[in-house]
């Protein structure tokens, strides 16, 4: 504990000594979470950039998971020592908003330094998520994705099923197909507070929380305790117990229940792309939107989004801040976000960038690549469906998951389940209103 | 009349307990107070706002009864945890002293987990036990039973116990093995000539000789259980399914790292030391008591 928030002074203190006189360029220290394949495409990104110019250097530094990125940079900015830009996750935005006198607007240092900026050029679902009331853009959009519905076409075929289901009834009436062609499981669920909570609320245009979802101020209090909430985890709850659908971890972790086959269907992150397509050896998938219900709300309405944002930390001199200005230009370039959009799966920020990778032919050639776009942009968002700001959300998350998994498992109706989340998420929600002040 | 060895001037004796008394202040009564002080605060991420709010923190804290229910749990998981890497450690090692052939190799093997991290001990776990791919998972099933730790409660506090007592075995080997190794074998002999078998040796005369290493390493297996296991949890089960795992040290750094609620954290872990001093010294009073030097 201690000696964690000692190493990440002790790292940044050196880093800084490291920066000093010997480089002629501004240095931009740019912390990160992309562990992998993720993490040396956003080295090759960097190096792209230092090798475009010779004034400024941005050094990506990998600091672990989002939380632990998210952990460091805070140590590091209460020790004085913050990195320039910091990569945190989309339900760490209410808190990195609410940091006034810490982060950098990126509308702000755009215009401070002096660099060209259109904040129009950016897909407007994905913006929603990080711009102020008035609409400034706070952070740089960097990985976003949202929930599609993988599924298995080799065991479609041999169950007889023809289509890609669209609808919950069509999802059961698959599932129960495939099992009876032997398969024990009919689907499974990744992240299941982002894709079965907070974006079935999108995407049946159903509040997750009061004052349009968060995003209007901070007394906000959740209604995902509606009927048609309850009535959905409920169905869940009840496919839990024919395996129809069948739960596998609160993360990822389900992701093997469908690579070996034992669950036909699987909802996750449109960015788990690569990893399905490398994982799934003995059979053809295919990708298709996230079922809805036909008789709820306007479904389908819009999906919302997962991932993380760039932030900039204050504490450095108005120099390197003109270098983070001409990276963050650098990076939202068609070619560099087409690039980055077609290696990871992670949505393109800029239309410019879908349209450069649609010239290109990707899609055609990789199809299922651009579901996620279509769910994302087929209708304008609306109060619903722009996003969430839910302060201490990362904690509220772990309560949705914790009422969930006892939904799961029987111990708790629906209803009881989703209540509970809901009134321990307001007591963290009022203590985050008192501890940011309003 | 007792002879008693006096230091004529004061600053030799405080020089030699200089270091020590640094060290306590620096690393224990630091930091403590650092907690103590936290705990009263209500305070954002960044640090940019903080409020003295007295005890709301801990008010907070007790009157959520999930909190409540994770002492329960953490009494579960330490005393399973303690009971489980003691007993097996005892007997390993009371087994181990009696190999004459290959003894070194044995020892080192039976060593070698404590040199590995908690978190590296979770996942490995993890993975045996994870019920789509894991070995040991699928040789239950085969067995007839249906390992999920993902949905019962019941299966991954026993993941947990068995990641977190695993590692801890090693270490308490070590310590009975060093104590076995002490008792004259001269007295273990005498009693078999009077007739006693091996178990009765081991209960009456092996056991009592034993007891002072026993008492030190139930004391600091429980100090173990109840601080030093978050890694593994996070690692396993994140506290879940639906809390089942979630013991009070997992919750400091599940709330204060991931949540960053650096106040409500702070409380809770001047709880947790509150219990561990309070379980010390009940331990030092009743049950060392019982203990023959």
């Amino acid at each position: 504990m201690k000696p964690k928030i000692l190493l990440t002074a002790i790292g940044a203190t050196m880093a800084i000594a490291h920066a000093g006189p010997a480089l002629a360029a501004t240095e931009v220290q740019w912390w990160h979470a992309m562990g992998g394949k993720l993490g040396e495409k956003v080295v090759e990104i960097a190096e792209g950039f230092n090798a475009s110019q010779s004034d400024y250097k941005v050094t990506p530094v990998y600091k672990g998971n989002y939380t632990e990125t998210m952990t460091a940079a805070i140590a590091a900015f209460r020790a004085k020592q913050p990195p320039h830009i910091v990569q945190v996750f989309e339900v760490g935005t209410a808190s990195m908003m609410a940091a006034k006198g810490a982060i950098y607007p990126v509308y702000q240092m755009m215009a401070d330094a002096g660099e060209a900026f259109d904040p129009g050029a950016y897909l407007a679902s994905v913006t929603g998520y990080y711009t102020d009331t008035d609409g400034n853009m706070l952070s740089m959009p960097f990985n976003s994705s949202t929930p599609v519905l993988y599924y298995n076409k080799t065991a479609f075929e041999k169950a007889g099923i023809s289509e890609a289901p669209k609808t919950w009834p069509e999802v059961e009436a698959a599932a129960m197909k495939a099992q009876a062609a032997g398969y024990p499981c009919g689907f499974t669920t990744g992240w299941q507070s982002w894709v079965q909570i907070e974006n079935f609320s999108a995407w049946h245009n159903l509040s997750v929380g009061t004052m349009a979802n968060g995003f209007a101020g901070t007394d906000t209090e959740f209604t995902f305790n509606s009927a048609d909430h309850v009535k959905h985890i409920g169905q869940l709850a009840e496919w839990q117990k024919s395996k129809v659908f069948d739960y596998g971890g609160r993360r990822s972790e389900s992701a093997p229940k469908f690579y070996g086959q034992e669950c036909v269907m699987y909802m996750n992150s449109s960015a788990a792309y690569a990893g399905v397509k490398a994982n799934a050896k003995d059979f053809e998938f295919g990708v298709t939107a996230l079922p809805h219900w036909a008789d709820v709300g306007s479904a389908p309405q819009n999906t919302i989004i997962g991932g993380a944002t760039l932030w900039v930390l204050q504490g450095h001199d108005a120099e390197d801040y003109k270098a983070a200005a001409k990276f963050f230009s650098y990076l939202s370039s068609a070619e560099v976000q087409a690039d980055w959009h077609q290696f990871t799966g992670y949505l393109p920020i800029t239309t410019a960038a879908y349209e450069l990778t649609a010239s290109q032919g990707f899609y055609e050639k990789n199809p299922g690549t651009d579901v996620a776009i279509q769910q994302m942009t087929g209708k304008a968002p609306t109060e619903n469906s722009k996003g969430l700001r839910f302060g201490n959300f990362v904690q509220i998350r772990d309560i949705i998951n914790e009422e969930l998994e006892a939904i799961w498992a029987g111990t708790k109706s629906a209803q009881e389940g989703l209540d509970d989340a809901v009134a321990r998420g307001n007591a963290l929600l009022r203590k985050f209103e008192a501890a940011t002040g309003g | 009349m007792e002879k008693r060895v006096v230091f004529s001037k004061l600053g030799l004796p405080i020089l030699l307990v200089a270091p020590q008394i640094v060290i306590t202040l620096v690393f224990f009564i630091w930091p403590a107070s650092q907690a103590l002080y936290q705990s009263l605060l209500l305070e954002d991420a960044f640090g940019l706002r903080s409020q003295f709010v007295w005890l709301d923190n801990f008010i907070a804290l007790f009157s959520d009864p999930h909190y409540l229910d994770s002492f329960a749990r953490t009494v579960v998981f330490s005393a399973a945890t303690a009971g489980l890497s003691l007993g097996v450690a005892l007997f390993l090692a009371a087994m181990a002293d009696r190999v004459l052939k290959g003894a070194t190799a044995y020892r080192t093997l039976i060593v070698w987990p404590y040199a590995v991290a908690p978190a590296v001990a979770g996942v490995l776990w993890f993975f045996m036990f994870n019920p789509s791919i894991g070995v040991l998972a699928y040789l239950l099933k085969w067995l007839g039973y249906d390992w999920n730790h993902y949905l019962d409660g019941t299966d991954a506090m026993m993941l947990v116990i068995l990641a977190a007592s695993w590692k801890q075995v090693s270490y308490n080997f070590l310590f009975f093995l060093a104590g076995l190794q002490a008792i004259p074998r001269s007295l273990v002999e005498a009693a078999a000539i009077d007739g006693a078998r091996p178990f009765k040796r081991f209960w009456t005369i092996i056991f009592p000789l034993l007891s002072p290493t026993a008492f030190f390493l139930l004391v600091v297996n429980i100090v173990y259980a109840f601080f030093d296991t978050f890694g593994i949890v996070h690692a396993t089960t994140s506290g879940g399914p639906a809390q089942s795992t979630t013991i009070l040290v997992y919750k400091v750094f599940s709330d204060g790292f991931i949540g960053l609620d650096l106040g409500g954290s702070a409380a809770q872990s001047v709880v947790l030391m509150a219990v561990v001093i309070t379980l010390t010294v009940f331990q030092f009073r009743y049950i060392e008591r019982k203990v023959a030097y």
